[in-house]
């Protein structure tokens, strides 16, 4: 018995980390973009590679070195960061549910990797309607799939430095990257609503400080599903 | 530059602790029934409300033009998203379109 569940977790695992891979073709670029604006902002290489997994938020790591080269004080940054990543306070609620009863050594490593990328691949296989033990391994394989990628990505950004063309435009990669995340994640009319008015709104909103409309778009994207949905 | 660790690890931890939350909080707090049935659109709500600016603003203002190449390249990704579902031909056909219209404009 215990050796065949370890079977179907070792399955999810890989399942997850190969569900993962396209998405890291435009998570790649990105790294290294990071990696580049890291050391032009003026932290040290070990800084930058540091930054990767101890904070592991792309977004808010690409604020952050903004901020640096600014010269924001400390405190300011802290609340910044803090704020752009509480979208991650709803991907913690939505998977909260599928890991009720798993360890806390679980609960943390799972938290730990709970970014964008990692979430929206996870959460696709953890609502599946199939029945499984562990498609908590699943999300495992996604997370640590993608912070292999983002360590190694900033590696190479720091160690290429400006050999990085930007005129490649590949910082659109991340653009691309959500595209494909998103759009396949709406399979009925209510969440057509949903990702319209997150995207109508998250521009009408786009003046508001910290990336607060990322916040104001769930909210009212969410609502209309909601709306839609009981009809 | 040495203060940056200690902003570093402030925010790490936030951060953590963000994703860490509801996770936790799950055994003795269950979120009333309305908010359970609007999470299955946190993903696309959220991950929308990423893309969206990212092709039609440029400097911040709105960009609804020709010659806005993320954007054109943009709604083909979206197509090749909508009809593969696939996020490796998304990414390599999106990019390809950035840069050919980036050579043709």
């Amino acid at each position: 018995m215990a050796k065949k569940d370890r079977t179907i977790a070792r399955k999810e695992f890989w399942m997850g980390v190969r569900a993962e891979l396209p998405i890291l073709l435009g998570v790649t670029p990105f790294g290294m973009i990071y990696g580049v604006l890291a050391l032009s902002a003026g932290l040290t290489p070990l800084q930058s590679q540091a930054m990767s997994s101890v904070v592991f938020a792309g977004s808010s790591q690409f604020m952050l070195v903004q901020l640096v080269n600014l010269g924001t004080p400390a405190l300011i940054m802290i609340a910044t960061a803090f704020v752009i990543n509480l979208r991650h306070a709803l991907y913690s609620l939505s998977v909260a549910p599928y890991l009720q009863g798993l360890s806390p050594l679980w609960k943390v490593l799972l938290s730990y990797l709970l970014t964008d990328e990692a979430y929206a691949v996870g959460i696709m296989r953890l609502q599946h309607q199939e029945r499984s033990q562990d498609k908590h391994w699943y999300l495992l394989g996604a997370g640590i799939a993608l912070w292999s990628c983002w360590q190694l990505s900033t590696a190479a950004g720091i160690f290429l430095g400006a050999q990085v063309p930007p005129g490649w435009g590949l910082d659109f990669t991340l653009a691309l990257t959500f595209i494909a995340l998103a759009v396949p994640a709406i399979n009925d009319n209510p969440s057509l609503f949903a990702a319209i008015v997150a995207g109508i709104t998250s521009i009408l909103t786009r003046g508001l400080p910290y990336k607060l409309n990322l916040i104001a778009a769930a909210i009212a994207g969410i609502t209309v599903g909601l709306w839609r949905d009981r009809k | 530059m040495n203060a940056f660790w200690l902003v570093m690890l402030a925010v790490g931890l936030l951060t953590f602790l963000t994703r860490l939350s509801f996770i936790l909080l799950q055994e003795r707090w269950q979120p009333p029934a309305i908010v359970t049935r609007g999470l299955r659109f946190v993903p696309v709500a959220v991950l929308t409300a990423i893309f969206v600016p990212e092709i039609l603003l440029v400097e911040n203002q709105l960009a609804l033009s020709f010659t806005n190449m993320r954007l054109l390249a943009g709604l083909v990704a979206i197509i090749v998203a909508y009809k593969t579902k696939s996020a490796l031909w998304t990414i390599a056909v999106g990019m390809g379109a950035f840069w050919l219209l980036t050579l043709l404009i």
